[in-house]
């Protein structure tokens, strides 16, 4: 086969979509094709410029481009595996914290204070249903109270009682929420302050409930 | 019976199916950033029905994504992602 002349156009390229292989059959003398090269083996530099335009040093320090390209992607995917699985023991977080809730069971009943002690238009602090978490009662008329959580829904910050403004005011972002209903009016916070159902005997004002809301 | 040999991926080939499975991942990674916090907002709010039900979907997520995880490195490995 060495000795059959090769064809005037040249040796083409074997790969199988080489253009110029059009109408060659099983017949073709193996000559007809240029050496055989591992396509998987030619390093394809980021400029891709052929080899032989390549500088010097790159022979020493080669960088395959699409091999490059595909660790990157692959570290990328690797790092989304992993945000996803964090993702996951948030929400197995939310659950057991959900568990732990619910174990704790209804919170106590507490007296707060006298009706006498709080002035119409005032409000006093008090801890419910735990010495950590601080609330607010609020007196809006002669025989209307309010108790909220002394809690931003936002990030958390303490609100300030404005019974002038009749609202409630989150210093750290501007939120505001409604006095009587805890509802935010202004600002980055979404959810309604949670309220603390009272309870009325005499005239003695007991907290009795805790109840978060969602609108 | 033999098994039929199979030649393995190009860089193309390759390429392609780690674009793919990247697309997917990103799909489920941004479902689940949305499923956690609905969810965290929901139970701030004191509902509570639909902690569990979240959990298991994000970590029904979760599975997909370790899955195609392991499909790649099964491809690195085996030159295919399957025997």
């Amino acid at each position: 086969m060495a000795d059959l002349p090769l064809d005037a156009r040249g040796p083409i390229d074997p790969a199988l979509n080489t253009p110029g292989r059009e109408g060659l059959t099983g017949t073709a003398p193996a000559n007809r094709y240029a050496p055989t090269v591992d396509r998987e083996q030619v390093t394809i530099a980021p400029n891709f410029a052929p080899p032989q335009l390549q500088p010097a040093w790159r022979q020493d320090f080669p960088i395959d481009w699409p091999q490059d390209l595909y660790v990157e992607r692959r570290d990328f995917m690797k790092f989304m595996v992993l945000t996803s699985a964090a993702f996951t023991l948030g929400q197995l977080w939310i659950g057991a914290h959900n568990w732990y809730r619910r174990r704790q069971g209804r919170p106590p009943i507490l007296r707060i204070a006298s009706m006498d002690d709080v002035a119409v238009g005032a409000a006093i602090g008090f801890t419910y249903p735990d010495a950590h978490q601080p609330c607010l009662l609020v007196r809006l008329s002669a025989t209307e109270f309010v108790a909220f959580t002394q809690t931003c829904t936002h990030l958390s910050c303490a609100v300030v009682p404005r019974p002038a403004e009749a609202s409630f005011y989150c210093p750290c972002h501007e939120g505001r929420f409604d006095l009587r209903t805890g509802v935010p009016t202004a600002g980055p916070p979404r959810r309604p302050l949670t309220r603390i159902v009272l309870d009325m005997r005499g005239r003695d004002i007991y907290a009795v409930a805790v109840e978060e809301r969602t609108a | 019976m033999t098994t039929p040999m199979r030649r393995p991926f190009s860089r193309e080939q390759r390429a392609t199916v780690i674009y793919g499975m990247l697309s997917f991942v990103i799909i489920l990674v941004v479902l689940q950033l949305w499923l956690l916090t609905a969810t965290m907002n929901a139970w701030l709010g004191g509902d509570e029905s639909i902690v569990w039900p979240a959990a298991a979907a994000s970590g029904a997520c979760f599975a997909l994504n370790a899955g195609l995880y392991r499909y790649l490195v099964r491809m690195e490995r085996t030159g295919r992602g399957t025997a």
